[in-house]
């Protein structure tokens, strides 16, 4: 050990003292980077914080902490932090538990523990039987999801700003002008497992790892995936077979069935200049455009 | 003078003659508890804290602390960040005394990743965290007696704030948000003529001025009134709520991580612990006032045992570089583009380091999956566990005495709401 962090000495006998004291509710304890963490079975939490509290002399509960493992079948670990003042040690203790289950509150072993499972569940979701104040604590009165979730976006959903028309201020969906820019550091030669941005077209993500760039594709297969790639035509083709489909208006319509030597073809296109909509678009005034406004700062 | 039923007249000769109204006394009238709401702009609030108080008068019942006005989503930020690109996060946590929170993280990341920290680099970020813990000090110190109505030595202690953030700047280059701790050691070397002036100002100028502040409060009558006797703390109660740092050692615990659990060159420093022996708020007071004097012993022992030698671990696959190197060595260019791109891999593990910053046991839990982010980087406040006692310790006090009690538990926004 080299570092210059806090120097904690290790507790003897530690592993056989807590074997004995909590039986078959520990599940795992484990010694590592000098500290010493044990796992728990989720429903015996309670039971194991006042044995540690009063067989082991761990006096302070400094923390509680949530843990997001989205892969695990339960995703979730609430990690607590106990620190014993009188033997001058550190223990962690963890158990693990989904987004419906919940962790039995340890509350009435420490008073402390009311916000700090509080905001557990405000960060997780973690529900806390027993916590007899489980609001949200650190996020906005009236906020919706979890955000320390793996799965919730770092810019969140809403945005917030003071609206000048309502005069108060308004949540709308986030919109971002560019993107957070998360690069990918992990090397493709050292076991990226996933196909590369610009590869997709490779042919396939069972590329080895270690086994270098993909081949390049032969002439043919390029020109066959451009060919491929090549957008559609669009659906109906744009012709301009009557004077009503130049898109000139409706005022140059008549003009054009007038001035038409088709006698036929007029008839249809004066009926059409008189539907209401037309008319009433013909009466009104044509309007200058208002000149832009300038957006606000740059005035 | 007319005898009507609401007037009598005492027999006594004190009162004679002189009609006492007893219509509308107190006990008369059943008094509704109300409620009122503290804040969230409250100058004596220390940062956005809402309180929504229920009062009997003006006794009051119950408090209901409203935090998270200030969550910024930090931890979130840090699990997108690299170590390197976190660490000035941590200076915006405690903006009162962001070196202390350094320490913690930088902490956290050498012992995940077992790295040797030079000795001159231990020394320089002990002074540099004592030099923290003053500056933190006269600001709490500061506005504490501010609240309950003393404006001079307000004005006085802040003028060593100013040298402490001069101290910095000269150091770091920035006055506050300095990001001076790095893994490994810290940024840069300081200038012999800094360490110079920082003993001078530790020998002469912080116990004169801060000695003249102190005497016209400490055995002030009304600075006693305002604070014995107010948010009484026991042991077992300090205990059970989670208190550490001079929340705990005002009811009269003698712990602190930097001599029980000491980390860089604390387990070499000569210091004494002030504890108190009420666990009031004058004792919370006294024993920020105490730990001021023995942060500058422990900065001039400091000074006088500082090494010479490298100010940051020499494993450059950590920590970049020197500019110089660079114009010279293609190795050292390409170490200093990797770390400043893709950062430094730490190993898989978790920590919990907990270090003794001025409000109490800052902690930072690191969970890392093997790659270049945190996956997980969880912050243990300080004011968080003692704001959340403001219930139990205002209970039957005062309306006017919540000043006094946010004033002692010492609470900053940036690091309670993260």
């Amino acid at each position: 050990m080299t570092h210059a962090a806090p120097l904690v000495a290790r507790r003897a006998h530690i592993d056989a003292e807590l074997k004995a004291l909590l039986g078959k509710d520990l599940l795992v304890h484990v010694h590592a980077a000098d500290e010493d963490s044990i796992t728990v079975d989720r429903e015996a939490i309670a039971g194991v914080m006042v044995a540690l509290r009063d067989k082991m002399e761990y006096q302070q509960l400094m923390e509680i902490a949530g843990v997001d493992y989205p892969d695990r079948a339960e995703r979730f670990e609430v990690v607590y932090h106990l620190l014993s003042v009188t033997k001058n040690h550190r223990l962690r203790v963890r158990v693990s538990t989904d987004e419906a289950t919940p962790v039995p509150s340890i509350v009435p072993v420490w008073p402390v523990a009311g916000w700090l499972e509080r905001e557990v569940f405000d960060m997780y979701g973690v529900l806390f039987a027993g916590n007899p104040d489980l609001r949200r604590i650190l996020t906005d009165y009236g906020f919706q999801g979890h955000p320390q979730r793996k799965d919730f976006p770092l810019t969140g959903y809403t945005e917030l700003r003071y609206s000048e028309e309502d005069k108060r201020v308004v949540y709308e969906p986030v919109k971002l002008a560019q993107d957070f820019r998360n690069f990918d550091f992990l090397s493709p030669w050292e076991g990226a497992d996933y196909v590369l941005p610009g590869d997709e077209k490779a042919g396939g993500t069972g590329e080895a790892p270690g086994k270098g760039a993909p081949t390049p594709m032969t002439a043919a297969e390029v020109k066959k995936a451009d060919d491929q790639a090549k957008a559609p035509p669009p659906p109906t083709p744009k012709t301009t077979e009557k004077p009503e489909q130049t898109g000139a208006g409706a005022k140059a319509n008549i003009k054009a069935a007038k001035t038409s030597r088709d006698g036929a073809s007029a008839k249809p296109a004066t009926k059409a200049a008189k539907t209401p909509a037309t008319a009433k678009a013909e009466k009104a005034p044509a309007k200058p455009r208002a000149p832009r406004k300038p957006k606000g700062g740059d005035a | 003078m007319t005898d009507s039923p609401n007037v009598h007249h005492y027999g006594g000769d004190l009162f004679e003659g002189y009609p006492v109204d007893t219509a509308n006394t107190v006990g008369d009238q059943a008094v509704t508890n109300y409620t009122i709401n503290f804040g969230p702009q409250h100058p004596a609030a220390h940062g956005v804290l809402r309180l929504v108080l229920e009062l009997d008068g003006e006794i009051i019942e119950r408090v209901d602390p409203h935090v998270g006005l200030l969550h910024r989503g930090t931890e979130k930020l840090i699990e997108y960040k690299t170590y390197l690109q976190a660490l000035p996060y941590f200076d915006r946590l405690d903006y009162c005394s962001p070196l202390g929170m350094e320490h913690s993280y930088v902490l956290a990341i050498e012992k995940l990743l077992d790295l040797e920290v030079p000795a001159r680099a231990q020394y320089l970020r002990t002074l540099f965290a004592e030099l923290t813990r003053i500056c933190n000090h006269m600001l709490n110190i500061g506005s504490h007696v501010m609240d309950v109505g003393a404006m001079t030595p307000n004005l006085w202690v802040f003028e060593l704030r100013e040298d402490c953030l001069n101290f910095f700047e000269r150091a770091s280059g920035a006055r506050m948000h300095s990001a001076y701790f790095r893994p490994g050691g810290v940024h840069q070397d300081v200038p012999e003529r800094l360490l110079y002036d920082i003993g001078e100002w530790c020998e002469k100028r912080l116990p004169k001025l801060f000695g003249d502040a102190m005497s016209l409060v400490i055995d002030n009558r009304i600075f006693k009134q305002r604070n014995v006797d107010i948010a009484t703390v026991s042991k077992e109660d300090a205990l059970a709520w989670g208190f550490s740092g001079p929340m705990i050692r005002g009811s009269g615990i003698a712990w602190d991580l930097r001599k029980s659990q000491p980390y860089d060159a604390y387990a070499s420093m000569e210091f004494d612990i002030p504890v108190g022996t009420r666990g009031d708020c004058y004792d919370r007071f006294m024993v920020r006032v105490q730990e001021v004097y023995q942060s500058a012993r422990i900065i001039l022992q400091c000074l006088r045992d500082m090494p010479t030698g490298p100010i940051a671990s020499l494993d450059r696959k950590v920590v970049p570089p020197k500019r110089g190197e660079m114009k010279q060595s293609m190795e050292s260019l390409i170490h200093h583009f990797k770390l400043y791109t893709e950062g430094f891999h730490v190993p898989a593990g978790e920590v919990y380091v907990a270090t003794e910053s001025p409000k109490g046991e800052f902690g930072v839990y690191l969970v890392s999956d093997g790659s270049n982010k945190p996956y997980r980087c969880k912050i243990r406040p300080t004011a968080f566990s003692h704001l959340q006692a403001m219930d139990m310790m205002s209970k039957g006090h005062m309306l006017a005495d919540t000043t006094a009690i946010i004033g002692a538990i010492d609470v900053v926004f940036g690091e309670c709401d993260r």
